[in-house]
């Protein structure tokens, strides 16, 4: 591998934004779109009536997409091979923002967890978003390092990888973000399985991540708040006015919405302020009420597209460390967009995460973003 | 890429496409399959109905006296959206509101729960509406506690006080009517799912008794308010706004004075009969007007106090309402008792007999033992004995006559073979006279009685004779005697055979043949008014506020006794025999009105709980005056002994005060109905008398 070759493609890149792959940029640009809509339906109404500018989140949410928009073309401009030589420190960077949580005065508590690190302005901003693309760049080296070129990944090779994984993880557990944790575990356990290591560790894994969930619900290590979320989704009736009302009024919401919807800014359970978290954890039941099947359906769509390119970047490339980090990706973002979605709809318990592209919430939207840009940075080093 | 690793990532290819395929097919599960279930439950969420409660039409006598009435009361309703709130969710309002209302907090905090929020078991006195109705916790707070709350609405945060119409049954003549009236309740899920009925859940709906029966009168329109709201319950629309629209009132045949001469005739009966060793469990008193049909007083024994369900009933009042051992208050005798009529059944007989050619002014042997196959039948009310004329063997109640009358009949429809088309001159005679058949009152709930015919005697065998036929098996130990299982061998073979003892039993009233004292009353009414069965009517017109009459009942016939005029006129002039020298010329003797009727003495098969055995059935049925009759006046006292001693005693009481008799004179002036008749005229309503008593 010459290290001439990058840079004259660099130039490249610069000059043709177009060689990214067009119909994943399509995608994003539109669920940005789409979600810039609903941040704004989701809040525009409930801060008119309480006199406040009721362009407050939406314009908020323009330079989030604007700052993430930025970062993502930064990360195309740097060849990723190079990106993976700077791995270690990127990781480093993740788990000390991840502390930094901890420390009184640095860290704040949302939602009963400690994940936020305040900044002036007003700005927060969630370590545990940035640390999983930490995660994803360091398994993806750990995994593809081998020494032997053509060897694949020995149980020492996975060992190591779930060291480094498991740091930043019992973090994120202690927060408590469970949600999260339970997202970067799926992602490292599709990356095992893709990287060719033996079989054993996958299946070890899963059945794992399985006692795991159900013995943290018996021996009382999940939260209380957290068992309760649980509970509430086995049997929404049990905690009416937390969790479970919640999960009723967001299927009631999105059920309400039928075929074609209300119209947009035109949701009586929207605007009635009857779901939480409307712009960020339930912004899918704003699609779902106000544009109905077609648009939450196309929100859907969009989202096949995505993965359908992201899966053809993952193949295509020869380079094992630029396979795994896409499919650290896309297993990231599936698992998110199937919690958050799921959530709302009634198919998975609630946990906070945000809906990829969508939600409001800046360390999100910068993470999903830089996201993007690596596949973008795979495809067009992969030709 | 090795083969593994091509091979999971299609793997994880499939899961993703599996995962996409999942969400889209919930996410048309809810929106496109379900959508108008989800439609409806947001409607629910977001809108809210403000309901200004109705006055309820009154239910008056037939002077215009109020029987039930709406009288305001004041509410003292919480706020559940706005307790919820609070970081202890109410807890201290309530215990402030406890001790100002003087409720226990335990009463209080049940009462503002939603049947939902507590476990199955433990709901009794939770609050069937939604969280966002004004949640009423009592309707008896003084003006004093009402301003307490409205002036200090910081420390009465989420609690409200307002006016509101209390349903009262003011018992201002001292009657009781609460069989006749019932009661009215909180709605249930079953009244709000039947659409026909457009009710609101908190309003309060006709229960029971003429409550129940005319509901769609006396409810009016609540006012409503249906508001779109927000999830901090601020009001963003108002789509509809209506105001209240008070029910009509209901004026009934029913007089307050002469109900509560009849309710303390048949109490005191009923404590009389106590007195003299028998145990009176129950009773009932009826007064109608034969020309009519009207009911002027219903009353049964024992009663309860209809005004419980207002001030909240307890779980120990709800339970002695069907209790044993209170005599299950809750009954109404009068219309769902059913009794053997006993020897007041012989006027059925004497119209048997005469359809059947018997002389009615013949003589006829009473001898005081008669020999029925190898069984004895006596007479039971009497002692006497000798050869009487048909009238003095009605007026000292001799049974060997119609034992065997009942059994020449019965031989002459062949007996235990019987023919193809037997005369059965005395199951038609009870069914021309209605026996086993509803009056058709105008009261929720009413019994048949029973004609034990041919027909029901069949279909009584087809449906026990399994039981009888594997008797051994079936039975209960203790009833295991070789009597009983020959008794069950022979209702095995020919069970379905009207035998002898059915038939002379029948001929006087006792075995399987059941009235209701209503049945009977109406039976009598027609002996007196010459033969037409009217159909019982409590209810006279519906009016509405402004005294505008909505709607008039007029007598209804429901069919004509099958007796001859003269078969009706012997039997005017036997009834009036038993008064002037019969069995009950002792009760009558004296009395200045001349009255008509029969006694009966029920024997009761089985045993009370306590072992003993059941004293008989005491009964009164009668009419007056004799000589122009406007009355039937009918008493009951089960277990109550003697006809004479119990129920004519009682009888006499009602006809004293219909009358106006005091000191062995009647006085017209103080007469029930000082015209000699109930009014014709539709009074008018003055509803003021019933707000100035408070229960």
């Amino acid at each position: 591998m010459s290290l001439m070759r990058p840079r004259a493609r660099r130039n490249k890149v610069i000059s043709n934004v177009s060689s990214y792959d067009r119909i994943l940029t399509f995608s994003v640009l539109s669920l940005l779109a789409i979600g810039t809509i609903l941040v704004w339906a989701a809040t525009r109404s409930w801060f008119a009536s309480q006199g406040l500018d009721p362009q407050y989140y939406l314009k908020r949410h323009v330079i989030n997409i604007i700052i993430g928009a930025a970062l993502a073309y930064g990360v195309t401009l740097i060849d990723y091979r190079l990106i993976r030589a700077y791995t270690p420190i990127l990781w480093a960077l993740g788990v000390l923002g991840l502390i930094a949580v901890a420390i009184p005065g640095v860290g704040s508590t949302v939602n009963g967890s400690r994940a936020w690190i305040s900044l002036p302005g007003g700005f927060q901003i969630q370590p545990a978003e940035l640390a999983k693309i930490a995660i994803i760049l360091g398994i993806s080296l750990l995994l593809s390092d081998s020494r032997d070129a053509n060897a694949d990944p020995s149980d020492l090779d996975v060992l190591r990888a779930l060291v480094i994984a498991g740091i930043p993880m019992i973090i994120i557990l202690l927060q408590p973000d469970f949600g999260t944790f339970i997202i970067i575990g799926a992602a490292i356990i599709v990356m095992i399985a893709v990287s060719g290591a033996p079989t054993r560790w996958v299946a070890g894994l899963l059945i794992l991540a399985v006692v795991g969930v159900f013995g943290a619900a018996k021996t009382g290590v999940m939260s209380q708040y957290q068992v309760k979320r649980l509970q509430s989704f086995v049997d929404p009736t049990s905690d009416p006015q937390q969790s479970g009302y919640q999960l009723r009024q967001s299927r009631i919401t999105i059920g309400s919405g039928g075929f074609l919807g209300r119209g947009l800014f035109n949701g009586p359970q929207t605007n009635g302020r009857f779901v939480p978290e409307q712009q960020t954890d339930f912004i899918f039941t704003v699609a779902g009420e106000e544009t109905g099947f077609l648009g939450s359906g196309l929100i859907l769509i969009l989202y096949g597209l995505f993965f359908w390119r992201a899966f053809v970047i993952a193949k295509r490339t020869d380079d094992l460390f630029g396979r795994l980090v896409c499919v650290g990706v896309i297993a990231w973002l599936v698992f998110q967009m199937f919690e958050n979605i799921g959530m709302t709809m009634g198919l998975m318990p609630m946990t906070g995460v945000p809906l990829p592209f969508i939600s409001y919430g800046g360390s999100s939207m910068f993470a999903t973003l830089v996201g993007f840009g690596l596949l973008q940075n795979v495809h067009v080093r992969s030709r | 890429m090795n083969n593994r690793s091509r091979l999971n990532l299609f793997v994880v290819q499939v899961l993703v496409a599996s995962l996409m395929a999942a969400m889209l097919g919930r996410l048309f599960y809810l929106q496109v399959a379900s959508s108008s279930k989800y439609q409806n439950a947001a409607l629910s969420i977001q809108s809210r109905d403000v309901i200004t409660p109705e006055v309820r039409g009154a239910i008056v006598d037939d002077t215009g006296l109020p029987l039930a009435i709406d009288r305001p009361g004041m509410v003292i309703s919480v706020d559940r959206s706005l307790l919820d709130k609070m970081p202890d969710k109410g807890a201290a309002v309530l215990q402030r509101v406890g001790s100002l209302m003087k409720i226990a907090y335990g009463d209080l905090w049940i009462s503002t729960r939603l049947c939902g929020e507590l476990p199955i078991g433990q709901r009794t006195g939770c609050w069937n509406g939604t969280r966002f109705q004004p949640i009423p916790v009592t309707k008896e707070a003084t003006e004093a506690q009402a301003l307490k709350i409205l002036e200090n609405s910081d420390v009465y945060p989420g609690i409200n006080a307002a006016p509101v119409p209390v349903r009262s049954y003011p018992s201002l003549a001292g009657e009781n009517a609460a069989h006749l009236l019932g009661y009215v309740g909180s709605i249930t899920a079953a009244d709000l799912a039947d659409t026909s009925k457009h009710v609101y859940l908190s309003e309060a709906i006709g229960k029971t008794g003429l409550e129940y029966e005319y509901d769609k009168y006396l409810k009016g329109i609540p006012g409503i308010k249906k508001v779109i709201v927000d999830r901090t319950e601020n009001i963003t629309h108002i789509s509809q706004n209506s105001v209240p629209v008070p029910g009509n009132n209901l004026v009934t045949n029913i007089n307050a004075k002469l109900q509560a001469a009849t309710e303390k005739a048949l109490a005191s009966s009923v404590l009389n009969a106590r007195s003299q060793g028998n145990k009176a469990d129950s009773g009932a008193a009826i007064v109608m007007d034969v020309k009519t049909g009207h009911i002027l007083a219903l009353a049964s024994y024992p009663t309860y106090d209809p005004n419980m369900w207002q001030k909240g009933l307890t779980v120990a009042q709800a339970r002695a309402l069907f209790s044993e051992v209170d005599g299950v208050p809750a009954l109404s005798r009068a219309t769902d008792g059913e009794y053997a009529p006993a020897s007041a059944f012989k006027v059925v007989s004497v119209a048997a007999a005469a359809q059947a050619g018997y002389n009615l002014n013949g003589n006829y042997k009473c001898p005081y033992t008669l020999k029925i196959g190898n069984q004895d039948f006596h007479n039971d009310d009497t002692k006497v004995q000798g050869t009487f004329s048909l009238k003095n063997a009605i007026a000292v109640s001799c049974d060997t006559i119609w034992y065997q009358i009942g059994y020449d009949q019965w031989v002459k429809d062949g007996g235990l073979r019987p023919v193809s088309s037997p005369k059965d001159y005395f199951f038609d005679a009870a069914a021309g006279f209605h026996m086993g058949q509803a009056t058709g009152i105008d009261l929720p709930s009413e019994a048949s009685g029973r004609l034990p015919d041919r027909a029901w005697k069949q279909a009584y065998y087809d449906s026990n004779k399994n039981f009888y036929c594997n008797y051994q098996s079936r039975a209960r130990k203790a009833d295991l005697t070789p009597f009983l299982i020959a008794v069950a061998k022979q209702n095995c073979t020919d069970g379905y055979i009207v035998r002898a003892g059915d038939a002379v039993n029948f001929a006087i009233g006792q075995g399987d043949g059941l009235v209701t004292p209503l049945q009977m009353t109406q039976m009598y009414a027609a002996i007196a008014n010459g033969g037409t069965l009217y159909k019982p009517e409590v209810a006279r017109a519906i009016v509405k506020p402004d005294g505008t009459i909505v709607k008039e009942f007029k007598p209804s016939i429901s069919g004509t006794i099958p007796a001859a005029p003269s078969t009706i006129s012997f039997l005017h002039d036997a009834l009036r025999q038993v008064t002037l020298t019969g069995t009950a010329a002792s009760v009558f003797g004296n009395f200045p009105v001349a009255v008509s009727g029969k006694t009966g003495t029920g024997q009761v098969q089985g045993r009370n709980t306590n072992g003993s055995a059941k004293d008989p059935t005491s009964w009164f049925a009668s009419f007056a005056p004799s000589s122009a009759p406007q009355y039937a006046v009918v008493m009951m006292v089960s277990q109550g002994g003697y006809g004479a001693s119990t129920s004519a005693v009682g009888v006499k009481a009602i006809y004293s005060a219909l009358f106006g008799v005091a000191g062995g004179s009647a006085n017209p002036k103080d007469a029930v109905f000082p015209d000699g008749a109930p009014p014709t005229n539709i009074p008018k309503i003055n509803l003021k008398n019933g707000t100035v008593t408070k229960p």
